[in-house]
């Protein structure tokens, strides 16, 4: 049992290797296998290569999904610092 | 013992042993492993102590040049922790039975391969970032040092190929006494960071990294521009007094810190720095500096991976002029392109970057990027003296363009409530023959003229100051120099406006009797070459060297020119 969220990008750079950074680093902090999909990939969210290797751009859709024993904590972790990053929405 | 020569960079005595900086052998070999967990283990080890130089740098790198310049190195961190590299690396031990350096190789190599394979620029530049986190590894598996210039501890004199800006921002003056370097110029950026940090350095010493070994005795003289390798007694001697002499002279000139800069005969000028990040006002300050007359505002933009947003530029412009007070500060605009390159910006390459696509040009097709700049600059005006010089300006209309959009953003921003100065003097960069000739016609509508000698010279000898073949044609004293930089101070004076200069030669002790005498009003040079200059006019007459004038302007050829002020002035 999985739980996943769908978010656009809004930041006018895309995700750049600063937030990137921030992503990756916050996903790393949880035990869930995290997945973030774009464009038909699907790459690990705990892997900086894997994000920056998707180059999303400005007005994207993504998924991100967690699962895991503490799914639902690392979705909503991720999920908010793409808000306060101003990163998505 | 040995000596080399090249060119003074910085000034100043250093007597240290050598740290080489260049890249190590890594060169391995491909082997089979009986006991694939001891391999992986060997990685482990080698990946730990990667990561904890790498925490250490960062750190420094936090401290000495800010957030935002240590954020590569969490991204390196993320690297050397992300599964889709590690893991494959310890399956391909496992798996293949090799040793941990060509897991290493093979599997970074793929990435390598992958990000350099993309279309985007900055994509592509990420390659750069694997390789650099996989030499480090690479050295650690191998047992061999692999240079950080953060982590030096001891005082020794850096020995490079070159410095790059990272490397250079990475240099703690309290151990690093001083450096030479095969390459590089009086105008290079290595030779430009020298002197800001006030560390003495040669540079172009052509061969300095072969000849010297790691722990090497050496002596760096930046006043002569040579370079001693495991001096003898006497030769340390002699340096050892030449360092006490130079201290003593760093005294006597440290008295004018506080002195106008006045002629013998009562002509006061203006003694101004150069600077590239707010970290420089302390040393400007500290050697009696009047006034920034050149803030190169292209470090903000550099060895980042973004462009920087208008709140961080805006925090350091603040800052520039806050730690300035009331003294006037010219921020030249953004100055990139050429040969200057930003990786994120993706632009194409050119065939003659120095005639290309760059400064004011690319500035006013990327409005985003100059408009952001100048509303950072706007709002940062009321926190001093804020004067704003356009750089690379061919033709009045470029002059207006950029000026419009100035204006622009000022009444964007204040009918915003925001409050912006209204005594802002808006100027430019005097680098290009044309502006030079037609100075009269600008002069009716600039606030003023800061002549950038640097490009001038390039320009109007038609000669690349970046190939040392053509190197003899970078002339300062060169007549037609001279009757230009005379051109653009007359049109200045003519419309009550003023004139600077700001690259090396308003330093330089041949030139400064020579502009004094042709009614400069404004000198800006790097900190260290102002206390200098100011204890030079003091003892000249203007007057006197303005009679020289038309001789000088008439004359044939540089070394006429140089040969008659060293006869003039005693030098």
């Amino acid at each position: 049992m999985a739980v996943e969220k769908t978010m656009k990008i809004t930041d006018e750079t895309g995700v750049h290797a600063r937030p990137a950074t921030v992503l990756v680093n916050k996903a790393g902090g949880y035990a869930s296998d995290m997945t973030l999909e774009y464009n038909g990939k699907a790459i690990n969210l705990k892997s900086i290569m894997g994000v920056m290797s998707l180059g999303i751009p400005q007005g994207a859709e993504i998924k991100i999904i967690a699962e895991g024993s503490d799914e639902q904590e690392a979705l909503d972790a991720v999920t908010s610092v793409i808000k306060s990053e101003g990163l998505g929405e | 013992m040995s000596n080399l020569s090249g060119i003074a960079a910085s000034s100043g005595i250093a007597i240290a042993k050598a740290y080489k900086l260049a890249i190590p052998d890594l060169s391995f070999e491909k082997k089979k492993v009986e006991s694939t967990d001891e391999e992986i283990n060997r990685l482990e080890e080698a990946l730990t102590i990667s990561k904890e130089e790498l925490e250490k740098i960062k750190t420094h790198a936090r401290t000495s040049l800010g957030d935002e310049h240590a954020e590569i190195f969490s991204a390196h961190l993320l690297v050397l922790s992300d599964p889709e590299l590690i893991n494959p690396i310890k399956d391909k031990i496992s798996n293949d039975n090799v040793n941990a350096e060509v897991a290493l190789d093979e599997t970074a190599q793929m990435f390598i391969d992958m990000f350099e394979g993309m279309e985007n620029e900055y994509m592509r530049e990420r390659a750069a970032d694997i390789k650099d986190v996989t030499k480090r590894v690479m050295a650690h598996l191998l047992n061999v040092s692999f240079p950080n210039p953060a982590l030096i501890n001891e005082e020794v004199i850096v020995i490079a190929e070159d410095l790059t800006p990272s490397d250079t921002a990475q240099l703690d003056k309290q151990f690093v006494k001083g450096f030479t370097t095969n390459i590089g110029g009086r105008t290079s950026h290595s030779a430009i960071m020298a002197r800001s940090l006030e560390i003495p350095a040669v540079v172009g010493t052509k061969k300095i990294t072969e000849v010297v070994e790691e722990g090497d005795i050496i002596i760096v003289d930046g006043i002569d521009g040579d370079v001693i390798i495991n001096p003898s007694e006497d030769e340390l001697t002699t340096y050892k007094q030449k360092h006490a002499d130079f201290e003593k002279q760093k005294q006597v000139w440290a008295k004018l810190k506080d002195e106008p800069s006045i002629s013998a005969d009562g002509t006061q000028v203006e003694l101004v720095a150069n600077i590239g990040t707010p970290n420089d006002i302390e040393g400007v300050l500290n050697n009696g500096g009047e006034g920034v007359g050149l803030y190169r505002t292209e470090f903000l933009y550099m060895g980042k991976s973004e462009l920087p947003t208008e709140d961080e530029q805006f925090e350091a412009y603040k800052s520039v002029l806050e730690q300035m007070k009331d003294k006037p500060v010219v921020v030249r605009t953004l100055d990139i392109g050429g040969d200057k390159e930003l990786d994120y910006l993706d632009l194409p390459e050119e065939m003659n970057p120095f005639l290309g696509f760059r400064a004011i040009r690319l500035c006013l097709e990327r409005d985003d990027i100059f408009r952001t700049q100048l509303r950072a600059l706007l709002r940062a005006s009321t926190f001093g003296n804020l004067k704003i010089m356009f750089p690379m300006i061919a033709t009045l209309d470029e002059f207006r363009a950029a000026k419009t959009m100035l204006l622009e953003e000022k009444d964007r921003l204040t009918n915003d409530g925001v409050e912006v100065s209204n005594d802002i003097e808006i100027g430019i960069m005097v680098e290009i023959p044309s502006t030079a000739v037609i100075a009269r016609q600008f002069a009716k509508e600039v606030d003023f003229f800061s002549i950038g000698t640097n490009d001038l010279i390039q320009y109007t000898l038609a000669a690349d100051r970046m190939n040392e073949r053509v190197s003899y044609l970078y002339q300062p004293y060169h007549p037609a120099i001279l009757n230009l930089v005379h051109n653009v101070i007359e049109a200045a004076h003519a419309e009550g406006k003023w004139a600077g200069m700001c690259g090396e030669m308003a330093g330089d002790s041949i030139a400064i009797p020579i502009l004094l005498g042709l009614g400069l009003d404004e000198f800006s040079m790097s900190a260290t070459s102002i206390l200098p200059a100011r204890t030079q006019i003091r003892d000249l007459n203007k007057e006197e060297l303005a009679s020289f004038k038309e001789q000088l302007l008439g004359m044939n050829t540089a070394n006429e020119v140089e040969a008659f002020i060293r006869a003039k002035t005693n030098q």
